[in-house]
């Protein structure tokens, strides 16, 4: 008997060993034991990350609040699920009335937009529908009209999922028809990167937003063999009302998910929100790429014009 | 053709230099899988000799349900935990969502079905008279169990084994439970999810060469134990 009290007592040992090291295996949480760093978390629309934006603020967000911020990227529509479960304190997305809803039903308490860009119809660059020159509006009409050539759709619920399907509102077509409609029209189910990449091997049309298109088509990084990656797609339709595309950053209500977080979210978003990251925002990628990648705009909603 | 040598050019030269973010996955990776692994033994191993050594009414039945989570998706498993430890979930309040913890849990959950059902088949085959023996010397059944588990040592470690790799080599739960954090949560397979999807494919496969390595030295370590 006491063979296995021995036993019972030295598995209860190790597993508290074990699960002390498994919480905190971070390199940068386990650096200062006596005082460990708050933790922020925050899911992120694909976009932001992909750009590589978030990548390049989060260590100066983290040093200067002394926080560790934890970032699941992920599409809009996960990312509002996300928030709604508690399990996120702040999230940064794009479809302004899926945030609007988000607010209004309680789960979040203020949506602060922080920079926009606009979202463009990409495609090959014979264009075999025609659609160079047309509005966004039309060149949905005519694709789904004429049958000739394919269109990717994110398929994912995410913010430019939803913009797709705003497009297809407006002109009359139930998202239902469109789904059906036939196999020109192509459901991914996979972030904004990958669907370009997809759109670009099957050479077909899809919506992006700006930034991203730019970070995939350019490849920046110098050491290796850039010409196996870029996409095969050129613009097709760059203008449109419709198209604009704002950023924003909400706060989960603390009451779903963790009142103790409230002030640290206030600080991200007065972060973004200022004048120098509204700085390093606008100015993020313009080196690379020879444009902006975002246009930085804190507080209130861009004029539509 | 091009590509996939550039990519293993770029590979080697990021494990020749220990690139310090390949060797903190791989790290976080197989501590993670290493401690679901642990547990889940400790939990199974006992568990297994339980069921072997006492019959009672359902045993068949268990044993069959235990093969059949065999195969269970690791998303399913991924989608159960989240539910579970989701702030809005009954294990909302520990707060553990999007850790290396409940990771762990995650996996041990997973490989549970598989340690189990292995080692009740490795108790199987240890020869009825050496159990007999032992009890007409008067051995315990605590020591008899001891004694049966060492005697089926061969087909007990490949079931640790079997467990380890399907912890180790598991996206699912890494993605679903783990938020794929970097520095954080992120782990091997997440990893290069992640990097092959952004077209970075020298890191993706830099992760996968050295995820094979790690499971080819788990198995010497674990045959070496089992030679002695």
């Amino acid at each position: 008997m006491r063979r296995v009290t021995y036993y019972l007592s030295g598995i209860l040992l190790i597993l508290s060993l074990l699960f002390g090291a498994a919480g905190c295996s971070s390199p940068s949480a386990s650096s200062s034991p006596l005082q460990p760093k708050q933790r922020l978390r925050l899911a992120t629309t694909t976009s932001l990350y992909d750009t590589g934006l978030w990548g390049y603020l989060e260590p100066m967000f983290e040093q200067k609040y002394g926080v560790e911020l934890d970032i699941m990227y992920t599409g809009t529509g996960k990312a509002l699920e996300y928030g709604r479960r508690g399990d996120v304190d702040i999230i940064t997305v794009h479809s302004k009335t899926r945030e609007d809803q988000f607010v209004s039903d309680g789960y979040g308490v203020k949506r602060v937009p922080f920079a926009y860009n606009y979202f463009l119809i990409v495609g090959p660059e014979d264009d075999p529908a025609g659609l160079e020159g047309l509005t966004p509006e039309e060149a949905f009409g005519k694709l789904i009209d004429t049958d000739q050539g394919s269109f990717i759709s994110r398929g994912d619920d995410s913010g430019t999922h939803s913009k797709e399907k705003a497009i297809w509102q407006e002109i009359g077509y139930d998202y239902e028809t469109v789904r059906n409609a036939g196999p020109w029209y192509i459901e991914a189910g996979i972030g904004m990167g990958p669907t370009l990449m997809m759109a670009s091997e099957k050479q077909g049309y899809t919506l992006t937003d700006m930034g991203t298109y730019l970070t995939f088509k350019f490849r920046t990084d110098l050491e290796v063999v850039v010409d196996e990656r870029v996409l095969e797609l050129v613009p097709i339709v760059i203008e449109g009302e419709i198209l604009l595309n704002v950023y924003s950053a909400i706060i989960v209500n603390p009451e779903k998910a963790s009142p103790a977080k409230m002030e640290m979210a206030n600080h991200l978003v007065d972060f973004l929100t200022s004048p120098e990251i509204q700085q390093l925002i606008g100015d993020y990628g313009t080196e690379d790429y020879g444009m902006q990648l975002f246009i930085p705009h804190a507080g209130a909603d861009p004029e539509q014009d | 053709m091009d590509a996939i040598w550039q990519g293993l050019i770029k590979a080697l030269q990021l494990i020749i230099s220990l690139d310090p973010e390949v060797l903190e996955i791989s790290g976080r990776s197989l501590r993670i899988s290493v401690t679901s692994t642990l547990l889940a033994s400790l939990i199974c191993l006992p568990l297994a000799s339980l069921v072997h050594f006492n019959n009672f009414p359902g045993k068949r039945v268990l044993v069959n349900l235990t093969q059949t989570f065999y195969s269970i998706p690791t998303v399913a498993v991924g989608l159960f935990v989240f539910v579970l430890f989701s702030r809005a979930g009954p294990l909302g309040g520990l707060n553990l969502l999007f850790t290396p913890t409940v990771m762990v849990i995650g996996q041990m959950l997973l490989i549970t079905p598989v340690l189990l059902g292995l080692t009740i088949s490795a108790l199987s085959g240890v020869d009825r008279p050496i159990i007999d023996t032992a009890r007409s010397l008067g051995a315990t059944g605590f020591q008899t169990t001891l004694l049966v588990l060492k005697e089926a040592r061969f087909a007990v470690t490949a079931a640790v084994i079997m467990g380890f790799g399907r912890a180790i080599s598991e996206v699912g739960i890494a993605l679903i439970v783990g938020g794929n954090i970097r520095g954080f949560t992120r782990v091997i397979t997440s990893a290069i999810s992640l990097e092959t999807s952004k077209g970075d494919l020298e890191l993706a496969i830099a992760l996968g060469i050295i995820l094979m390595f790690a499971a080819l030295v788990v198995n010497i370590l674990l045959n070496m134990q089992q030679q002695r």
